[in-house]
């Protein structure tokens, strides 16, 4: 069995990645098909039990640690856990006044928007939004800035959320 | 199959360190076997010298079995006897049977999966689809193993992507009672896209139509360097062929004027409207042509236009699953360098049209439908059975089609692993007990995309039992879902503080026990404005409950804290709690909740502070 994974790297390790925000997406999606072709429990088919379930634990943490890395959200989030700090999504104090208030107009416009046209434009304003938004977090995480991190982040969760509200109205569109 | 072709000397195992392993398409319409051999994969052909055995049974008096095509001649003779598309009952109840009232079986409602009275008994369709395997595997004996005293290592069969647990089940338990060995249940369109992509040395994202004879399967893979990486898949099981035909015959009823028919006429229309829809395919028009059995004929024309007029609203059943799993894959049409086409019903001229247009380009269709999903099980059969040379070196990312979650509060569904995972997965979630002193919680382990549990298909449960009193929202339970790469599910639940622990591997049971067989999946899309609703419903009576509860038990204990006055305020808070739990109006529940939790306000801080000086004294808390 290769010991390519260690199970008490942190995921960037896992993937010989910097401990930072931005990532080489190109470089993730190779070294985890480099990394599922070694240890992958269909590798292990015919192998003894004991190497079948160090394959299969391997695997599952890859899987958990590649889908963790690829997405901004949770890479963020995992950020601000290796910080030591606690997102503490539900206890922490109240959101900005402002931020409210922008996340109201949001929820309106997507309550009214009656057609797929409407989800459009809605979702474009939204990914311009989030794209200037994870440049800010990115600067913050760069400049060791986790306090500000933490309230950049709780503010993504909203706007991911929304995000996925857009795809279910879609959807219902759709049906 | 290029890339399958090279063999280099002592690169493969010795013939005889060779496992025999097998690859099994078992279809709604047709099943094949294939194997890799010489490191190429091909299927086998029975006696008769076709590869394709017709899925159809026929019980005769006194328990012999036709299977194939000589159950197909006596299919509008002997209809009651001669099982069709028993793929479609596999794991399904009667109730989820689409229009049995045009079936010519005599179906038996039993509990779990739907079974079938025939001259030979009554059968359940796990049988059927036994027999059925039991011939594919006869077949490849005599083709691999001549009169040899080894056995078939294994097997690898398909189902369908969209497949739910129990009728994954079911097909695993008809190769059990066949005699095979099952390595592996196969996606149907990811051993396609096997198939293609190492027979085309094919990179990049690629889609996978798939539309059977009874089912619809959409796949989104990426191919890097042997690496065939599932995206995303979606689809409908309850959706194919036999649904165009069956529109047919109900337009040759109707236009033909025609009174309730026999079993017989029954089967031999929907034989006709068969033969006319793929007669369609390719001209513009068809007669149909039959001689009922009290003499009657009918004697229509169907052109294209009116064939593609009745089902075009099943082909547009497809377009969004497949906008779906586009969208779970995170990609849109343009991305896609290929559509690869799969399942004879992707023959129809107006599906090919419809998924080019969703697509922007022309789909794929070098390759046999018909045989491509064996070819693709066989080399994945070959692989697990550790025969692969270093030539095949490729490695195939399968992910979980359906959400797995358990049960919380008010009959909601809580996800722990969402669909389009890569298996295999672990993923864990904390739960808390939800009244004081609770000493066991109840595991109900659904799968589903819908909200609500009885939407969902049920697959386990299980009880964590011996839970040390603790007040509610105290206990920390940790509950963990693991996926293997075979895709099989175990649950364990923990109890943090006191390490009390309890855990099950599922396995979907279909039979007398469980009888929940439910409507859930075709349906999840068209409910999820209800869901909201009912969640949101539900999530406030839960809420209103425990509200009650916890009142309830603090005025039991402490009421002499209270003056009479306010006594008479909280009773009539907890009154109006109650009318408003009663009615449908969540607003108002949670508005009426609310106002409780304002009221009783001082009397839970008057609450603590008698508690912290009981404390402080050396008495138990527990006892408060």
């Amino acid at each position: 069995m290769a010991t390519t994974i260690d199970l008490t790297q942190n995921h960037f390790e896992l993937f010989g990645l910097p401990k930072s925000f931005a990532v080489d997406a190109a470089r993730l999606d190779r070294r985890y098909l480099e990394l599922q072709r070694e240890v992958h429990p269909d590798r292990f088919a015919t192998a003894p039990d004991s190497e079948k379930r160090l394959s299969m634990q391997r695997t599952t943490l890859l899987n958990e640690a590649y889908r963790i890395l690829k997405s901004p959200l949770s890479r963020a989030r995992y950020l601000v856990e290796l910080a030591g700090l606690d997102a503490g999504m539900e206890t922490n104090t109240a959101m900005p006044a402002a931020f409210l208030a922008e996340q109201m107009e949001w929820r309106e416009a997507l309550e009214e928007a009656a057609d797929p046209s409407a989800l459009d434009g809605l979702e474009q304003r939204l990914s311009k939004e989030l794209k200037s938004r994870y440049a800010a977090i990115e600067a913050e995480f760069d400049r060791h800035d986790n306090v500000a991190a933490v309230s950049s982040l709780r503010q993504l969760m909203f706007l991911e959320r929304l995000r996925e509200d857009i795809a279910e109205a879609r959807e219902r569109m759709e049906t | 199959m290029a890339l399958l072709q090279i063999s280099e000397p002592g690169e493969s195992p010795a013939p005889h360190e060779r496992r025999i392993a097998i690859g099994i398409d078992l279809g709604t319409t047709n099943s094949l076997v294939a194997t890799v051999r010489n490191s190429i994969a091909g299927v086998l052909n029975g006696e008769d010298g076709h590869a394709l055995l017709p899925s159809i049974v026929r019980y005769l008096p006194g328990g012999e079995v036709h299977v194939g095509y000589a159950a197909q001649a006596e299919q509008a003779r002997d209809p009651r006897n001669t099982i069709l598309s028993v793929k479609r009952f596999m794991g399904r109840g009667l109730k989820d049977v689409a229009y049995p009232e045009n079936s010519p079986y005599d179906f038996v409602d039993a509990p779990g999966m739907v079974q079938l009275r025939t001259a030979a008994g009554v059968k359940s369709p796990v049988e059927v689809s036994a027999e059925i395997l039991r011939v594919l595997r006869r077949r490849a004996e005599r083709a691999l193993l001549g009169g040899s005293n080894t056995e078939l290592y294994g097997a690898v069969i398909t189902v369908p992507a969209y497949f739910d647990e129990a009728q994954r089940q079911a097909t695993k338990d008809a190769a059990k009672l066949a005699g095979l060995n099952v390595m592996r249940l196969l996606n149907e369109p990811t051993a396609a896209a096997i198939a293609y992509g190492l027979d085309n040395a094919a990179e990049g994202v690629y889609a996978v139509f798939d539309l059977g004879g009874g089912t619809f399967d959409i796949s989104i893979l990426r191919l890097t360097r042997g690496v065939f990486e599932v995206l995303a898949t979606g689809g409908d099981s309850a959706l194919g062929g036999d649904d165009f035909d069956h529109r047919l015959f109900c337009w040759v009823i109707e236009k033909a004027k025609l009174a309730p028919l026999s079993p017989e006429d029954t089967r031999l229309l929907l034989t006709h409207s068969r033969q006319v829809k793929e007669h369609l395919s390719a001209h513009a028009q068809a007669h149909f042509h039959a001689r009922l059995a009290s003499g009657e004929t009918v004697n229509l024309v169907v052109t294209q236009e009116d064939f593609w007029d009745m089902t075009r609203t099943l082909v547009a059943k497809t377009l969004g699953p497949a906008k779906k799993a586009l969208r779970d894959a995170g990609l849109t049409a343009g991305d896609v360098k290929g559509v690869v086409m799969v399942g004879g019903a992707t023959r129809m001229p107006h599906v090919q049209r419809a998924v080019g247009e969703l697509f922007g380009q022309d789909p794929l269709n070098n390759l046999d439908p018909d045989k491509v999903v064996a070819l693709g099980a066989a080399i994945q059969a070959n692989a697990l059975a550790g025969n692969r040379s270093s030539e095949e070196d490729w490695l195939l990312l399968d992910v979980i089609p359906l959400s797995l979650g358990i049960e919380t509060m008010g009959g909601l569904v809580e996800k722990i692993i969402p669909r389009n995972s890569t298996i295999p997965i672990a993923k864990a979630q904390e739960f808390t007990t939800f009244k004081d002193g609770q000493s066991a919680m109840a595991v109900h382990v659904v799968q589903g995309e819908r909200e609500v549990v009885s939407d969902c298909r049920s697959l386990a449960r299980f009880e964590l039992r011996g839970l040390p009193p603790m007040a509610a929202g105290a206990a920390r339970i940790r509950v963990t879902f693991q996926v293997d790469a075979d895709g099989l599910l175990s649950v364990s639940a923990r109890e943090q503080s006191s390490g009390v622990e309890a855990a099950v591997a599922v396995k979907p049971s279909y039979g007398l026990a469980d009888d929940e067989i439910t409507r859930m999946l075709k349906d999840s899309f068209d409910h999820a404005k209800d869901d909201v609703h009912t969640r949101a419903l539900r999530e406030q009576q839960v809420e209103a409950e425990r509200m009650r509860e916890a009142v309830a038990a603090a005025l039991a204990s402490d009421a002499d804290l209270l003056s009479a006055e306010e006594r008479a305020e909280i009773d009539r808070v907890l009154a109006e709690l109650v009318a408003a739990a009663a009615g449908s109006d969540h607003r108002a529940i949670k508005a009426a909740i609310e106002k409780a939790n304002r009221v009783t306000g001082p009397f839970a801080e008057r609450r603590m502070d008698r508690s912290i000086k009981r404390g402080l004294a050396g008495k138990s808390l527990e006892k408060i």
